[in-house]
């Protein structure tokens, strides 16, 4: 949903797994909607390790643990490999998320989450590790996204990262403007290029 | 200039490149399925808009299409509806849709270079992360998500970062055996599946360029599973006897005209590469997959690795993949039991894997215990199977063929492997639940699929050959 980004100060829920994939994300049996209600979605968000088989809840999956909660979700390296399906960023949006912390991202998802108006922060190993030991130490800890400034911060020990984002995206997501918007605005230049290439 | 085919075919379909920004590319195919295209035709409804250039959008149902009975309604009433909203919306925005039961269907990856609409020095696009499959006939192809697919209805561009390049040369001769799918297995296990992020790769060497053209739409379809957007095989004379005289492939003059710019597409002699890999031929034996991601992969003559040549941040992962399916660290697969066998997707449903399974079933005969299925990629290669006289081969062997469709590879029609059930499956993926919920897949070969089908063990194929 186009929803304008600035800076977002909250609780964490980490997810200390590495490759965690869009199949795991949401699973393919919930991509047969036609609409994009992303309440659906969000309530399926990591549905086979939020259920068990039988349709119980998986205490000891960390969503349904009440310690952890908050608008971003910090997970280990290679967050959102696999399939290009856009409804994991749908359902990461719908759950509640705006923001996902990892070391890496998978590029398709990636897209996929900025172009849901939710900020994936690239940060080093080393914070991310930090971080995922300040929020087991106190699952109240704060971490501040500031966009404006790019910059991660983890309150609970005042250490600060530089993330990187394209100006062009930094505005759509500051303004809540999407990428149709833009093309929209241009369709001389691609009529012009078509004319070349002809 | 870096001078690689990769900047070539890029660069020329670059509109304009936007400040401090990503770079609006033309595209001149976009195949939509029914799986990610409902939610980008109704925000195009939803601003009042007509697909910019609806000549250039191919649609087909795959993802849900049941692999029987095509001729009947689908059951699943919630997959019918997904499958019938794709044919509306493809006749509201006056878009070419090759529904279930017409002669051109088939999974979209396979259908596209088969019809020829795949061409080399295109740029191709597809809500589907295995679009980097159409790379093989020398094209910049790359899966993207739907709001991209709503991008492109509207305007035939896209909004994106440039890729940085990457060479990988496989250099020497395939063993007996060793198949494109297990170079592709191979590479994923040493570049993991996030080894090649943020590039494009292309395939060189001779392993590649003695590759037939299946053998290449299936390396360049795992693409992917490394990480990489797409991946891609500079055309040459085995590409051009391939695309000549397919339906939507030039014709006559147009065709003479198309091959001597198609020859001009290969990366320069002084190509620079932000990276550069090289492996040999002789490293490579067939191979199956242990854990819950396509890198996860071995040798099938070797162990699972031990927990200690595991990095520490990587343990709980490992642990937790092993456990998933059954397997302990350090033991051999070779003779597990095996309950499902599945041969089709789009990166193993072409005429080439048939043929292979068929080589090793040929005189013998299914395991009893063993579930199989064999679904074809398209029509096209249904009729070929026919005509080659394989179906005959399999049927005597007590295997079935099945209608064509994406099917298991991740069970959005009721090709579902049941919980806790080992599957070897020639699909891309083996992630937790791909191929149903709680269903444990080994990737592998067509080799090595039917090798399993027949001894209904894991097999290692050559010892069949």
């Amino acid at each position: 949903m186009k929803q304008k980004f600035d800076i977002i100060t909250s609780t964490c829920v980490p997810l200390p797994l590495e490759n965690v994939d869009t199949d795991q994300i949401i699973p393919a049996r919930f991509l047969k909607a036609t609409t994009r209600e992303e309440s659906f979605f969000g309530e399926n968000l990591f549905r086979d390790w939020r259920y068990h088989a039988d349709g119980t809840l998986n205490k000891d999956f960390v969503l349904n643990d009440p310690t952890y909660g908050g608008e971003i979700l910090v997970a280990g390296k290679n967050f959102g490999s696999g399939s290009s399906r856009e409804h994991a960023a749908w359902a990461i949006a719908g759950y509640g998320f705006r923001v996902v912390i990892s070391s890496f991202f998978a590029d398709i998802h990636k897209n996929n989450e900025l172009n849901n108006f939710v900020l994936p922060v690239v940060v080093s190993e080393d914070f991310l590790s930090e971080l995922f030991a300040s929020i087991k130490a106190d699952p109240k800890m704060l971490v501040e996204v500031d966009l404006p400034n790019q910059t991660v911060t983890n309150k609970a020990t005042g250490r600060s990262e530089r993330f990187e984002i394209n100006g062009y995206k930094k505005y759509c997501l500051m303004n809540a403007l999407d990428d149709i918007d833009f093309l929209l605005e241009n369709k001389d230049k691609i009529e012009a290029w078509e004319q070349q290439h002809a | 200039m870096a001078n690689t085919l990769f900047d070539k075919i890029w660069d020329k379909h670059v509109v304009q490149y936007v400040e401090d920004g990503p770079q609006q590319l033309y595209i001149d195919r976009l195949y939509c399925h029914e799986v990610t295209s409902p939610q980008a035709f109704a925000g195009m409804r939803a601003r009042g808009l007509k697909c910019f250039r609806p000549d250039h959008i191919y649609c087909m149902p795959d993802h849900n299409t049941p692999t029987h009975d095509q001729d009947k309604p689908i059951e699943d009433p919630v997959s019918k509806a997904q499958v019938d909203a794709l044919a509306k919306n493809a006749a509201d925005f006056g878009l070419t849709h090759f529904g279930m039961m017409d002669s051109k269907n088939g999974i979209i990856h396979v259908v596209g270079p088969e019809r020829g609409l795949s061409l080399p020095g295109m740029t191709i696009v597809c809500g589907d992360s295995h679009t980097s499959t159409h790379g093989a006939v020398g094209a910049v192809a790359f899966g993207i998500g739907t709001s991209e697919v709503e991008m492109v209805m509207a305007s035939q561009c896209i909004l994106q970062q440039k890729p940085k390049s990457m060479r990988i040369n496989i250099e020497g001769e395939l063993g007996k055996g060793v198949t494109a799918k297990d170079v592709a297995l191979y590479l994923m296990s040493q570049l993991t599946t996030s080894g090649a992020t943020g590039y494009f790769v292309e395939y060189a060497g001779s392993v590649v360029r003695n590759l037939s053209m299946e053998g290449r739409l299936t390396l360049c379809n795992l693409s992917i599973e490394m990480g990489a957007r797409g991946g891609f095989i500079a055309p040459d004379e085995v590409t051009f006897a391939y695309l000549k005289g397919r339906e939507y492939a030039p014709k006559g003059e147009d065709w003479d005209k198309a091959v001597a710019y198609w020859k001009t597409l290969k990366s320069g002699d002084d190509a620079v590469f932000d990276k550069e890999l090289t492996f040999q031929a002789a490293d490579i034996e067939p191979r199956i997959t242990y854990g819950t991601n396509p890198g996860m992969g071995i040798g099938i003559t070797e162990a699972v690795p031990s927990i200690d040549t595991i990095p520490e941040a990587g343990r709980a992962s490992y642990l937790k993949s092993l456990d998933y399916m059954g397997f302990q660290p350090g033991e051999k697969l070779l003779g597990k039991p095996v309950d499902y066998v599945f041969l089709g997707a789009c990166t193993n449903g072409r005429i080439e894997d048939f043929r292979a399974f068929a080589s090793i079933a040929k005189g013998r005969k299914k395991a009893a215990h063993v579930v199989a299925w064999l679904v074809p990629g398209s029509w096209m290669v249904a009729d070929q199977i026919k005509a080659e006289g394989l179906d005959k081969i399999l049927e005597d062997a007590g295997f079935e063929l099945r209608q064509p469709g994406c099917s298991a590879c991740l069970a959005m029609n009721d090709d579902k492997i049941p919980a806790g059930k080992l599957a070897v499956s020639t699909s891309n993926r083996n992630f937790e639940g791909r191929q149903g919920p709680g269903a444990r897949t080994v990737l592998a070969s067509p080799l090595v699929a039917a090798a399993a089908a027949v001894t209904g063990v894991i097999t290692d194929p050559r010892t069949l050959m």
